[in-house]
């Protein structure tokens, strides 16, 4: 009687041991092959120019070499490039942020006609076919003198995260304390006051977020970009590294050197925030 | 002061706080979209960009009475639909794997975020590049590893569509299983031992707690998912070169933008972005319905 139980609760404990395991494994394949594409441009942007046309599956080519991060850097257009998008990027992201701290604030905490609706329309507008907006805007800018300018694409990019920002301020300003401002009001701040020196203070995490969103939106943005610039020297990075990867044989290390300066500060930043990610995407989306 | 009336009165107050946001949405958004609806109907391309002129419905006759329209909308359901499945499976299953003990679990979490944090557009190029028949690295593990011969993946039209849903799957699962793990950590463990005691299984607890608990959570991820994917053009435009070949990888997205930007069809193309505008409202509107996304919100 005893014994039977005793092997009983052994291979149960077995069982487990075998689940974990195969979990183990089910999950390191799964990561390789989530990586693969990535090491794979980190390997070609170290090959030598003579072996692009490499059929081998070596990820790090044996005769790796930097040359293709110096030639980007310093006898490509790539800081030109580099130059465009951290305008635009900037421009995009400070008034991203204005925008987002000032009307998620109100959606949090005042009663105003439209307000529901408000909510509703920014929601609905993210959900746009960007074909929709994007044609008009080109038939607009191109009256306006705009097309191939980086303030026009500015202009058509400062939207595109709006949405997401205002919902993620508001919901964050809903889990800060009411009292705080009211302290403030009574004594004697005025509303503007009691926002900027109380409020805002508190809700810097979710304007980093705020922010850090509306960097990446124009940071990464290639078919709007596409449109509305023409000129190489006003190219964004998404446009100068697609003309190199459209030359397969020539730019293709190029090209990748590129996509590895263009991609690691988001990828640093990501994992640098990535335990914030897990808490801030289900605070935003569902509140129980 | 003129302007300290509005930051202390306690009625204008939020009016202020909206109105640069109201503003930007109406010139950015409401401006283009009453414009998009007005160039509809009117028959503006590149012949006739200065004096385009009203020309009724033609232009979505024009749009109804073509087969594109049908294999076009075909093809974006085919894509929306296999994209996001794959994504939740995929995203699901690795959340429930992270979920339980697994050593390094931290650094399995960040690596398999790496998808989602790298720019689209160099995802998309570098897939392309992947899919290259000679020199891409699919076609030499293919052949090299698994002794199979190499697939034409740009010049066969059904091929030219898988790949770039492999991409866009590769992509998407990272987001979907942040939310499930959030998710799944909200779920109180009290219900796992309670469900323990009255004796069931894995797969029990999977469908009497993981799954009701988890729907909630994951519903609206879905619903967003649907419509990023459904409006997607980077992925799809870039990894098939703008619709190679011969225009055969178009969703709706791609397919309307190659009608205004390569052949000048303003438009026609007009016409066909509200035909799929009001598609995603229906959508939007009867999932918001059924899931009750936003009602949080407004408590």
């Amino acid at each position: 009687m005893k014994s039977t139980r005793i092997t009983r609760r052994r291979s149960a404990s077995s069982g487990a041991r075998i689940k974990t395991i195969v979990a183990h494994v089910v999950l390191v394949c799964i990561t390789l092959a989530t990586l693969y594409p990535i090491l794979q441009i980190v390997g070609i942007s170290l090959r030598p120019a003579d072996r692009l046309y490499s059929t081998s599956l070596r990820l790090i080519p044996e005769d790796a070499t930097g040359h293709a991060y110096y030639s980007i850097l310093f006898e490509k257009e790539f800081p030109l490039w580099l130059r465009n998008s951290a305008i635009v990027s900037g421009i995009v992201t400070l008034i991203g942020v204005f925008l987002a701290a000032t009307a998620g604030y109100a959606f949090s905490r005042f009663k105003f006609v439209a307000r529901k609706s408000g909510l509703y329309s920014l929601l609905i507008a993210q959900m746009f076919p960007a074909t929709m907006l994007l044609l008009p805007l080109y038939v607009l800018m191109k009256g306006l003198q705009l097309l191939d300018s980086l303030g026009g694409l500015a202009i058509a990019y400062v939207v595109t995260a709006l949405p997401f920002c205002v919902w993620t301020m508001k919901g964050y300003y809903d889990t800060i304390p009411k009292e705080l401002e009211e302290a403030a009001l009574i004594d004697g701040a005025s509303y503007w006051r009691a926002f900027r020196t109380v409020v805002l203070p508190l809700a810097a995490p979710a304007l980093a977020i705020t922010a850090i969103f509306s960097f990446m939106a124009a940071w990464s943005e290639f078919m709007v970009a596409r449109v509305i610039i023409n000129t190489r020297t006003l190219y964004t990075l998404p446009l100068g590294l697609e003309s190199l990867s459209s030359t397969f044989q020539t730019e293709w290390a190029n090209y990748a050197a590129g996509s590895v300066l263009v991609s690691l500060p988001v990828v640093i930043l990501f994992l640098f925030l990535n335990r914030y990610f897990v808490s801030g995407l289900t605070l935003g989306g569902v509140k129980q | 002061m003129f302007l300290s009336r509005f930051t202390s009165d306690r009625r204008l107050f939020p009016y202020t706080l909206v109105l640069p946001t109201a503003i930007v949405m109406l010139i950015v958004v409401l401006y283009p979209l009453i414009y998009n609806f007005i160039l509809a109907f009117k028959n503006m391309s590149m012949y006739h960009f200065q004096d385009s002129t009203f020309v009724g419905f033609r232009q979505f006759a024009e749009v109804f009475g073509q087969r594109e329209l049908y294999w076009v909308f075909g093809k974006t359901v085919v894509w929306t639909v296999v994209n996001v499945f794959f994504h939740v499976t995929i995203g699901v299953t690795i959340a429930l794997i992270l979920n339980g003990r697994i050593y390094g679990g931290g650094i399995f979490r960040s690596l398999l975020i790496l998808p989602w944090a790298v720019p689209q557009y160099i995802s998309a190029l570098t897939w392309k590049g992947m899919f290259n028949h000679e020199y891409g690295s699919v076609n030499l593990i293919l052949m090299k590893v698994f002794h199979h011969a190499p697939i034409p993946w740009f010049s066969d039209a059904t091929w030219a569509f898988v790949a770039p849903i492999i991409t866009n799957v590769w992509l998407g699962f990272p987001f979907m299983m942040i939310v499930a793990l959030g998710g799944l950590q909200s779920i109180p463990h009290e219900l796992y031992e309670a469900a323990d005691l009255d004796g069931a299984g894995a797969l029990g607890k999977l469908r009497n707690v993981t799954i009701p608990l988890l729907r909630p959570i994951l519903a609206p991820a879905v619903v967003l998912g649907t419509i990023w994917t459904f409006n997607n053009m980077n992925v799809i435009w870039l990894v098939t070169g703008g619709g190679l070949p011969a225009d055969k990888t178009h969703i709706l997205v791609t397919y309307i933008y190659k009608a205004a930007f390569t052949y000048y069809r303003y438009s026609y193309a007009a016409a066909f972005s509200v035909i799929v505008f009001f598609l995603l409202l229906g959508f939007v509107f009867a999932s918001m319905r059924y899931f009750k996304i936003t009602e949080s919100a407004f408590e």
